[in-house]
């Protein structure tokens, strides 16, 4: 069967597409959570006030469970967005730990999708196939900044310099 | 398995000089492509939040809501005919008039206190869903000269994997505005287009109550992995 298009979500999304704790991928004060938080910026370095970043990610164990592990939250005026989480584990399929990352907005007819990796990873973010095959520049803009005790900063930039690495799946 | 690639055409480049807001929003580069792994075969199973009147729009406040009464209706399927069960399904729309109930929605059309227009239902186990609701009215958005948005609902849906999660916007047939919209147009494929546009369901019309519209959405489908492949 023929697949139905993709369209924007337009700037209303937040009619829709929220819920109170839809930025909590664990509940508060689960130990060993992190927030991870960021800007969403256009390509004159604007804030983006109507977008939604999605997060799914399997749990510190390394696998997948379909009843956790999604987080969503729509950004606010200054076009910043959190999630609270805990680091995923390795798959042990040579990859690093990582989030997978949707992002949603006006002016966006298809969702973007990115990855957040992890910046005390080092070693296996060296051997990941993803960010091995990307120039280290570009490679750069899909490792979250160590933002403090318990804090990451993962910024996405849709477009011009330092533009975030977007996938295709 | 793997989720096949979508048919060229099908979705709307993300760069669409028609369509204004993509200039500085679209991305420069080209997507990398990345092997679906562990975490991209798989996906949140959402039933919730889904409340009481979640399903029906025209009762979540004190009265009813001005408008059309309609039913809205379809079946969630994968690209290989097979139905999306217990998968979440939102909505959100504007009022008759064409007003949203969001601050930043400026435009002088009467809001309506009986209506917030957001819904949300999980599929059946054939993937079934259905909502009561309003028909939207058309507005306009300052993309250019004279335009105006053909009435639409918003549609999310998240299937069964990461892969296969979709936003996109339900039209209703006969609309004249569709031909002039540069959003539904960003599509190129004019089959897939017709895709968004729901159908008039007379036998699902409730008689003495609402008009129904029809409409299926269908999610990526499957492929074998390489290494799942018959050899020969
Ligand atoms: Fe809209």
């Amino acid at each position: 069967m023929d697949e139905t298009p993709s369209q924007t979500v337009g700037p209303f999304l937040s009619i829709g597409l929220t819920w109170p704790d839809g930025h909590l991928v664990v509940p508060e004060g689960t130990p060993g959570a992190v927030r991870i938080s960021g800007t969403l910026t256009d390509g004159a370095g604007e804030p983006v006030a109507d977008g939604l970043v999605e997060t799914w990610q399997v749990g510190a164990d390394g696998r997948p469970d379909p009843t956790a592990g999604f987080g969503r939250c729509a950004t606010g005026p200054d076009g910043t967005w959190e999630v609270r989480t805990v680091k995923p584990g390795a798959l042990g399929d040579g990859q690093a730990p990582h989030v997978d990352v949707s992002v949603f907005a006006r002016g966006l007819l298809d969702r973007v999708v990115t990855r957040i990796y992890f910046p005390d990873e080092a070693a296996a973010n060296a051997a990941d196939p993803l960010l091995a095959a990307l120039p280290p520049d570009r490679a750069a803009t899909l490792v979250a900044v160590d933002a403090g005790p318990g804090e990451l900063r993962f910024d996405v930039r849709l477009q011009g310099a330092h533009e975030t690495v977007f996938l295709a799946l | 398995m793997t989720y096949r690639p979508p048919a060229a055409g099908t979705h709307p480049p993300l760069s669409a000089p028609g369509y204004r807001s993509t200039a500085l929003r679209a991305p420069s580069h080209a997507p990398v492509v990345l092997p679906q792994g562990l975490t991209e075969l798989t996906g949140p199973a959402l039933r919730g939040p889904v409340g009481p009147s979640d399903d029906d729009l025209t009762r979540q406040h004190a009265g009813e809501p001005i408008g059309q009464r309609i039913v809205v209706f379809g079946r969630v399927l994968d690209g290989d005919g097979r139905a999306v069960p217990d998968s979440l399904v939102e909505i959100w729309q504007a009022n008759a008039a064409g007003r949203y109930a969001h601050a930043r929605d400026t435009w002088p059309a009467p809001l309506d206190p009986n209506f917030t227009g957001g819904g949300r239902v999980v599929t059946g186990a054939d993937g079934g869903y259905s909502f009561t609701t309003i028909r939207p009215g058309a507005y306009p958005w300052g993309n250019h000269h004279n335009a105006w948005r053909p009435a639409h609902i918003h549609f999310s849906l998240f299937g069964r994997a990461f892969p296969q999660r979709l936003v996109t916007q339900m039209y209703f047939p006969d609309d004249p505005l569709l031909a002039h919209d540069p959003i539904v147009n960003s599509v190129p494929d004019e089959r897939a287009r017709m895709r968004m546009v729901s159908a008039f369901d007379l036998d699902a019309t409730r008689p003495e109550w609402a008009l129904a519209y029809r409409f299926d959405i269908v999610l990526r489908g499957g492929a074998a992995t390489p290494f799942e492949e018959p050899h020969g």
